[in-house]
């Protein structure tokens, strides 16, 4: 099968899922007690009940939960996110100013990660139980074990108020492209790309670990080949089948991070948005968010399929 | 005047869990310039670490203890890494037993033979690529050209060792070390392969110590062969010697087993028992609880290579050797075997079955 079709079937398979999370996100959403509606009214004792119900007759907040959930999606397929219901504005646009901020940070947490845990995974793979390689052990496994919002909290303690090396507070007005933004990012970015490069790590290092003990290796050093071409050429290439797999399964990881991590940072992201969001009970927002996530993660998976093809000649789509 | 291979005192160690096991004891043998050398045994005789010593190639746990290897009187082991690795692949050559794992998947065959000519020969690309295909037409690889793209998965078993052999080949190496070279193929397949080898090492003039378990391989292929027990060689001797005269009780016993065209046997002798726990090597002779000649002494002193017609040590010049007391001390019972060879003319079987019970 030719790659164009299983970008195809790979696209059409999405339609599914997003159905899945759409739905169980908003009979999820519905479980919660309080509406937008009763936040709003519950400040102001002069609203009366009449008043309440029919507010939310004009949000589409009464009638059973399938019932809604059915109109707001007639909705989305049109291209409707709906309006934010405390303010009005309409949710697309609220989302799409923070989809870019989100992007740069999970994108520099990743890439910090892949960084970090390849190189690292190489050198611990190599020198097998020798001091490094149990340094790195050592340290992959307190990666994996802080959690991200006090390690988020650590590092504005130490860098920002002790050191002073870096901002508290991210740009206010700062376009995302320009270098100053790199400062404001590198906390923010290594808080939410630790676990992922620790679990990386270690990934990296045994599925390399694994190829090295395999019969071509030996015959690639036997046809007198450098230790350097074997390991990076040889070597690597097939060790990084499990590694990419583990990558794009991390983007999820990373896009949950972004919650806690932009709310410790106040970084103007989709996960800080996302919690307010929620707070509020504003389910447009919160529905409109969770579908953004997922085409995000489903769409690293599939990068992830395209590249196995790349890697190993062996894997084929059909 | 030296050997083109000269292996002395060689001694490979492995630190396992369970102990120490010395996968190769004191092993001497050399290989001249253009012969195909056997080297034959039960498996874990430790034939396939002797072959990777030769070119260092011992992996943790293993290391390897003590002993030379001189390739054209340079001792291989004392190198560096760097000049180890300009004697790997270029001068010395491995082919493997399985093949398709001897080769990454994820490169396509050609690529990594034209990687090792581009490497030892400093040549372009394009140069190495026909070079390549050249070799791949040479080692009976149809439509060569088209194949150079093919990768290790899409050819079948027989179709890869003919390409690890044309890799071997490529730099047209002095010695090609092959381990068990046919022993994943099926017969048929094994017989081509082993005709292919002959030929090219003629065409090459390339050495070739053979390693293997299946003595109808070593009697079709070789000129002189060593016969390996528990890590030691029992018995070097010029091909037709070993199997028409073996001298050591081990190596008559392993002739014996051969199935013969012709025969009218309706079982075939078999050696009792198993190879020793490599941990626990048996005191003396490590043959000799399985050796029906076995006696006192046996248990005690562990017979090293000696000429059988002189009881003299062996030396690495020595053509035929056997380790076993009957030829120093001489045994009270002597050795009493003979071997029968069916037919007169007699001929012996071009292909026997293999030891390895």
């Amino acid at each position: 099968m030719s790659l164009r079709r299983f970008v195809l079937r790979r696209g059409l398979a999405v339609v599914p899922v997003l159905f899945g999370v759409s739905a169980v996100t908003f009979g999820l959403f519905h479980l919660t007690p309080g509406d937008p509606v009763s936040q709003v009214v519950a400040l102001n004792p002069d609203v009366s009940a009449a008043e309440e119900a029919r507010l939310r007759e004009r949000w589409g907040l009464s009638g059973p939960v399938w019932r809604q959930y059915l109109e707001w999606l007639s909705n989305v397929l049109v291209g409707d996110f709906g309006r934010e219901i405390r303010t009005g504005r309409a949710v697309s646009a609220v989302v799409w100013r923070r989809v870019p901020e989100t992007l740069v940070l999970g994108l520099f947490g990743w890439v910090f990660a892949v960084a970090i845990a390849i190189p690292t995974g190489i050198y611990a793979a190599v020198n097998k139980g020798e001091i490094g390689d149990l340094a790195s052990r050592v340290l992959a496994l307190s990666g994996v074990s802080i959690p991200n919002f006090w390690l988020g909290l650590l590092l504005i303690l130490v860098f920002s108020l002790r050191l002073g090396l870096f901002p508290v507070l991210p740009p206010s007005r700062l376009p995302l492209y320009h270098p100053e933004t790199l400062r404001y990012l590198l906390l923010p970015g290594v808080t939410i790309g630790t676990a992922a490069a620790a679990t990386l790590t270690r990934v990296m290092r045994t599925s390399m670990a694994e190829e090295l003990n395999e019969e071509y290796v030996t015959a690639a050093r036997a046809r007198g080949l450098p230790e350097r071409t074997v390991v990076f050429k040889h070597v690597l290439r097939n060790s990084l089948v499990s590694v990419v797999t583990l990558a794009a399964a991390l983007t999820a990881g990373i896009v949950a991070g972004s919650v806690v991590v932009e709310s410790v940072f106040n970084w103007p992201g989709l996960g800080s948005e996302f919690v307010q969001a929620i707070d509020r009970r504003e389910i447009n927002v919160v529905m409109a968010i969770t579908l953004v996530t997922a085409v995000c993660v489903v769409l690293a998976n599939f990068l992830a399929d395209v590249l196995y093809a790349v890697l190993d000649p062996r894997i084929r789509y059909d | 005047m030296t050997a083109l291979l000269e292996v002395e005192d060689l001694t490979a160690r492995f630190d396992t869990d369970e102990g120490i096991v010395t996968a190769v004891d004191g092993l001497s043998y050399r290989v001249e310039a253009g012969e195909t050398f056997g080297v034959v045994g039960e498996s874990g005789a430790g034939k396939s670490v002797a072959a990777r010593a030769v070119l260092g190639l011992i992996d943790d746990p293993g290391r390897i203890e003590r002993g030379e290897v001189r390739f054209k009187g340079e001792d291989l082991l004392s190198m560096d890494e760097s000049e180890l690795r300009s004697v790997r692949g270029d001068r010395i050559a491995l082919v493997f037993q399985d093949a398709r794992a001897a080769l990454n998947p994820v490169y396509t065959v050609g690529e990594q033979i034209a990687e090792t000519v581009e490497h030892h020969l400093e040549c372009d690309p394009e140069v190495a690529r026909d070079r390549t295909i050249r070799l791949l037409d040479r080692v009976g690889i149809p439509d060569a050209d088209a194949r150079y793209s093919d990768y290790p998965h899409e050819l079948s078993g027989g179709m890869c060792q003919r390409a690890t052999i044309a890799m071997a080949l490529s730099c047209e190496p002095d010695l090609i070390v092959a381990d068990e070279p046919t022993s994943a193929l099926d017969v048929t397949v094994e017989a081509r392969i082993l005709d292919l080898l002959a030929d090219l090492t003629d065409e090459f003039g390339v050495a070739v110590q053979l390693v293997s378990h299946d003595l109808g391989v070593i009697a079709g292929t070789c000129d002189r062969a060593m016969v390996m027990y528990a890590g030691e060689a029992v018995e070097t001797a010029a091909i037709e010697e070993l199997y028409y005269d073996p001298k050591h009780p081990y190596t008559a016993g392993l002739m014996s087993a051969i199935p013969r065209v012709g025969d009218g046997r309706d079982r075939l002798p078999t050696i009792p028992g198993t190879t020793p726990d490599p941990i626990d090597v048996p005191s003396g002779c490590r043959f000799h609880p399985r050796c029906p000649f076995a006696e006192e002494a046996c248990t005690r002193r562990n017979p090293s290579l000696v000429d059988p017609e002189t009881g003299e040590p062996a030396t690495i010049g020595t053509d035929r050797a056997a380790a076993c007391l009957e030829y120093t001390d001489g045994l009270e019972g002597g050795l009493d075997y003979s071997v029968e060879i069916d037919g007169a003319t007699g001929e012996h079987a071009e292909r026997g079955g293999d030891c390895d019970g």
